[in-house]
């Protein structure tokens, strides 16, 4: 076992164990938490990957912005003795049951095909070249347009959504 | 070599994790943290393909970050969505969210 | 004019008035009555013109020396059946006799109906009226006027089809004016009333027409004509001697007989003999013109016509001093017999008219008796001369009650104002004592001779006509006409030595006298027996004058048929009758050879008789008892029943007939089985479509239709729950699917 597969082991451990608390915790500060947690290991597990721009992403958008909007939301939309009772719904055994029967069917399919690995290394400017792909209209210029396009909808849309009327 | 089986392993357990939280959970912003694993898990997905498929490309790359794009939007109109919600009924609860029925 | 086409006109006025009322004046008296007697008039003008012109014919009736027309009128086949007018010598004096007859009958019509009197508020139309006018007098007038051009139509018919159908008019025209007053009501039920009576009439003359009707057909298709001139005349009478010869299929009765005798049955109902008599006496129920135009001159003698006028046929296969045929044998007993049973019957009669309708009764059987034994000119005579007298003596009763009503008026009216006078403390209304009156009125009966006597005094002009009448009835020698008649019958029955006939016959004079006797001295003679008969008053001018003028006639007409060898007066004036009405036939009939015998019987006979009646009746008391009814005993009682007859015959034929069609048809079949058939056929459709509605149609069609429906709700429904609203639960379903999905997949793409 080499110490990259350790390292791996031991971050797959951490995003499940705490992805786990995620949807167990009672309280829910504590699930944006451990969600911030589980966030975190997948930031390791890109740099892993050797995906380190996306690392970088991956800790800023997500655990810089979304879980703290998360836990914005969570403390807007607080009510006393709202964490207590069961936070579960009724149909819970099913819906275990279903991620189990899709883990499984996930497994079995995933392990049916035969990968074409390609064992080449990454190159070292990947980045450059990403980000040449963003600008280059015959690449992917148009995408990154969207992206922006619908990031400002999402803006705006929220601000609609949840503004208060009157004002 | 980490194996490409356990990313993908990982990856398709996280998702379920994700998904056990989207549909078991009664707080509706926990719906969302389970969706945000969910697409976690997508983007862990989408990575080790383009790892250990084609590094060369950017393609990967690029669809993991259109994914990044599109859960930070999604979240925050969701998020929206649920504070606006909280204010008309006072209640986060997904089941008591119940009108688009018969 | 000529006369065929004038002969041809002589029944159209009376028609044209009886339309003309019918449609239009009915409801203008003056104008109705005056339209009738126009009609009558003009028909007894150019009757009477006819009459006088073939008087001057010499050797009228023989071959083609009569008036004849004819036209064809219904087809038959490749032929058609002829309508035409025939007058020979017969025809002339009956329309001579006839249509006066009628004139005097209309005259006298109205007076009776009290014409110059206002309407009585009291009258009802349909009853008999008390002192004013007749309510239905235009009507009257109609049906009078309908009556006389059916025997003018009968008389100068030249086929027995046309003959026939005058016939049957004057059947209907009898029914409706039998039954004129058709709301009187008696309180006595078993006394018939004129509904009653004219149904009575009808029904009766109705079995002797269908048998007529069979011989008329029969008759028909031995022939193939109906022509009287060609049946009895053409070929020297060849077609009656065919039918002589042929049998028919009764043995021993030739064809000609089997037709004689059908023709002879109509006979019999028309002119009441027996066994069909017994309508005659009922039908005194219509106003008493009626009964003078009907049952003296016109009706009862049509059928005597008839006869008469088929007098060849009847005698086919007979010569003057041989056998009689059947159908004159029928005749001669059935006259005979009829001539006897009726006088008796009269002898023990209350009622004026019931005495004079039987004494028709019996006087139609002399004549048929007459035609019987082959005197054919002596039934002629007696004919015409008895529709004169009765027609007088009818006239004259009408006379008699309406004198004796008036009377009784008279006396109702007195003693209302009494009453008033007495009890003028209370306030009687007029109309409450009218009412007394009137009904005192009713208990009373006019008719009945043992309220009369006295009136000689009271009604000088009817009792002299009246009695001329009764004398010329009863046969009085030498100066009334019956006694020229009925001598000729009597004669007649002598010399072809039917001895049982000449003593029926001889027997029935003596009662005719007897009982003309006894009514001329019940009514007339003695002293009034009641109050009405008291202040009874002679009538107005237009019922005298018909009296007198027909009793002129009831004396003069006998002398034109003297017999030529009669002791002294024969030869004065010759026998014309018999020289102008036997051209009628083939061959003269022979000249009676005058016998002391018969003349005698009938003076001792008509002479005996009335002084009989005379002695015992010239003065009964009032609320005296008929001295016959001391004499006669329990016959008297069965006189005085008519023998039963008429209780007979309800028994036999009445009853049954109602059975059968007020139960067996009108109650079992009709309402029964025919009614039953269709309610059951009713109630079953309505079964079966309640059936077919509750149990196919309800649960099998509209259940199957309600079961989609509620079917396809009820799925719904039990599909809804699904549809939550939380939308975790949706994303839950979808997962659910998309694992069934995957696992499906997986295992079928292996």
């Amino acid at each position: 076992m080499t110490p990259l597969q350790l390292i791996f082991l031991f971050t797959g451990a951490a995003i499940l164990i705490s992805a786990v608390m995620v949807v167990v915790a009672h309280n829910l500060v504590h699930a944006a938490l451990w969600l911030v947690v589980s966030l975190f290991g997948v930031a390791v597990l890109f740099v892993l990957l050797e995906a380190g721009f996306l690392a970088a992403v991956q800790v800023v958008l997500y655990i810089g912005a979304i879980a703290i909007l998360i836990i914005f939301a969570i403390m807007l939309t607080r009510r006393v003795m709202q964490d207590s009772g069961p936070q579960t719904n009724q149909q819970w055994w099913l819906s275990a049951l279903i991620a189990v029967a899709l883990f499984v069917a996930l497994l079995w399919t995933l392990s049916q095909v035969a990968y074409p690995l390609a064992n080449v290394p990454v190159p070292e400017s990947y980045l450059i070249t990403l980000g040449r792909s963003f600008v280059d209209p015959n690449q992917y210029a148009l995408p990154f347009e969207v992206a922006s396009v619908l990031l400002l909808v999402a803006l705006i849309g929220s601000i609609v959504i949840a503004g208060e009327k009157g004002k | 070599m980490i194996p490409l089986s356990w990313y993908l392993t990982l990856a398709a357990a996280l998702f379920c994790i994700g998904l056990y939280g989207v549909l078991a959970r009664k707080n509706a912003v926990a719906i969302l943290m389970g969706i945000e694993l969910m697409l976690n898990a997508v983007n862990i997905k989408l990575l080790d393909f383009w790892h250990y498929l084609t590094p060369t490309t950017v393609s990967g790359q690029m669809f993991a970050i259109i994914v990044f794009v599109v859960a930070a939007s999604e979240a925050a109109v969701g998020l929206a969505l649920i504070i606006s919600i909280y204010r008309r009924r006072n209640t986060v609860v997904a089941e008591e969210i119940d009108l688009m029925k018969w | 004019m000529t006369p065929d086409l004038l002969t041809w006109l002589i029944p159209v006025p009376p028609l044209l008035a009886f339309f003309l009322i019918v449609l239009f004046t009915n409801k203008d008296k003056v104008l109705s009555h005056t339209i009738a007697l126009v009609g009558i008039g003009l028909s007894w003008i150019w009757s009477l013109s006819i009459f006088l012109r073939v008087l001057g014919v010499e050797h009228f009736g023989e071959e083609e020396n009569v008036i004849a027309s004819s036209i064809p009128w219904l087809p038959v086949g490749a032929e058609s059946l002829p309508m035409g007018v025939l007058v020979d010598p017969l025809t002339a004096v009956m329309l001579f006799f006839v249509s006066l007859a009628c004139l005097m009958i209309f005259i006298y019509s109205v007076g009776y109906s009290n014409f110059g009197k206002p309407l009585d508020p009291h009258d009802q139309p349909g009853q008999p009226p008390h002192n004013g006018i007749e309510p239905l007098y235009s009507r009257f007038f109609a049906f009078l006027s309908l009556f006389a051009f059916g025997m003018l139509t009968l008389v100068v018919a030249d086929n027995v089809l046309l003959m026939f159908i005058g016939w049957e008019i004057m059947g209907l025209c009898s029914y409706l004016l039998i039954g004129f007053w058709y709301a009187r009501d008696y309180p006595d039920p078993k006394q018939i009333t004129p509904r009653r009576a004219a149904v009575k009439a009808f029904m009766t003359t109705r079995v002797g027409d269908v048998l007529m009707l069979l011989g008329i057909v029969y008759l028909y298709f031995q022939t193939g004509t109906l022509s009287f001139r060609e049946i009895m005349h053409a070929n020297g009478g060849q077609a009656v001697s065919m039918l002589a010869g042929l049998d028919s299929f009764i043995p021993g009765l030739s064809v000609a007989g089997l037709i004689g005798l059908l023709l002879f049955a109509g006979t019999v109902g028309k002119s009441a003999q027996f066994p069909l008599h017994v309508w005659l006496p009922d039908a005194m129920e219509g106003p008493t013109p009626v009964s003078a135009m009907i049952h003296a001159a016109t009706m009862v003698s049509a059928g005597v016509y008839a006869m008469v006028r088929l007098f060849p046929l009847l005698s086919a296969g007979w010569h003057h001093g041989g056998p009689l045929t059947p159908p004159m044998m029928a005749m001669a007993a059935i006259g005979a017999f009829t001539a006897l049973f009726a006088a008796t019957i009269a002898v023990a009669q209350n009622d004026v008219k019931k005495v004079l309708a039987y004494s028709t009764i019996s006087q139609l059987g002399y004549m048929i008796a007459a035609l019987g034994i082959g005197a054919y000119i002596a039934a002629a005579f007696h004919l015409v001369t008895h529709a004169f007298f009765k027609a007088l003596l009818f006239l004259g009763s009408g006379s008699v009650i309406h004198g004796v009503e008036h009377g009784q008026h008279h006396v109702a009216h007195e003693a209302s104002h009494s009453a008033k006078h007495e009890a003028s403390a209370e306030a009687h209304d007029p109309s409450h004592n009218q009412q007394s009156a009137i009904s005192n009125q009713q208990s009373f009966d006019p008719q009945n001779m043992l309220n009369m006597g006295g009136l000689r005094q009271k009604m000088p002009v009817t009792f002299w006509t009246f009695l001329i009448g009764g004398l010329a009835l009863s046969g009085f020698p030498l100066i009334t006409a019956g006694f020229w008649s009925k001598d000729a019958i009597l004669g007649g029955a002598w010399e072809g030595e039917h001895f049982i006939v000449f003593a029926v016959l001889a027997v029935a004079a003596f009662l005719t006298a007897f009982y003309t006797m006894r009514q001329i001295s019940l009514t007339f003679l003695g002293q009034p027996r009641t109050q009405a008969a008291e202040h009874a008053k002679e009538n107005v001018w237009t019922m005298t004058l018909p009296l007198v003028i027909l009793s002129f006639f009831a004396v003069t007409a006998g002398w034109v048929g003297i017999p030529e060898d009669f002791p002294v007066l024969g030869g004065l004036l010759p026998n014309w009758f018999h020289e102008f009405v036997g051209g009628t036939l083939l061959e003269h009939p022979p000249a009676e050879v005058f016998n002391l015998i018969p003349l005698a019987t009938s003076l001792v006979v008509a002479l005996g008789g009335l002084a009989l009646g005379w002695l015992v009746y010239r003065n009964i008391p009032a609320g005296a008892e008929d001295p016959l009814q001391r004499a006669l005993g329990p016959i008297h009682t069965l006189l005085k029943n008519k023998y039963y007859f008429d209780e007979l015959y309800d028994f036999i034929f009445v009853r049954p007939v109602r059975w059968l069609s007020e139960v067996f048809v009108s109650a079992w079949m009709d309402k029964g089985l025919i009614d039953g058939l269709l309610h059951w056929i009713g109630r079953t459709s309505m079964r079966l479509g309640d059936a077919f509605r509750n149990y196919f149609d309800a649960p099998i069609i509209n259940g199957a239709g309600d079961l989609v429906g509620e079917g396809v709700k009820r799925f719904g429904n039990s599909f809804r729950v699904i549809q939550t609203g939380k939308v975790q639960y949706y994303l839950l379903i979808t997962m659910v699917a998309v694992i069934a999905l995957g696992g499906v997949f997986l295992i079928f793409t292996r």
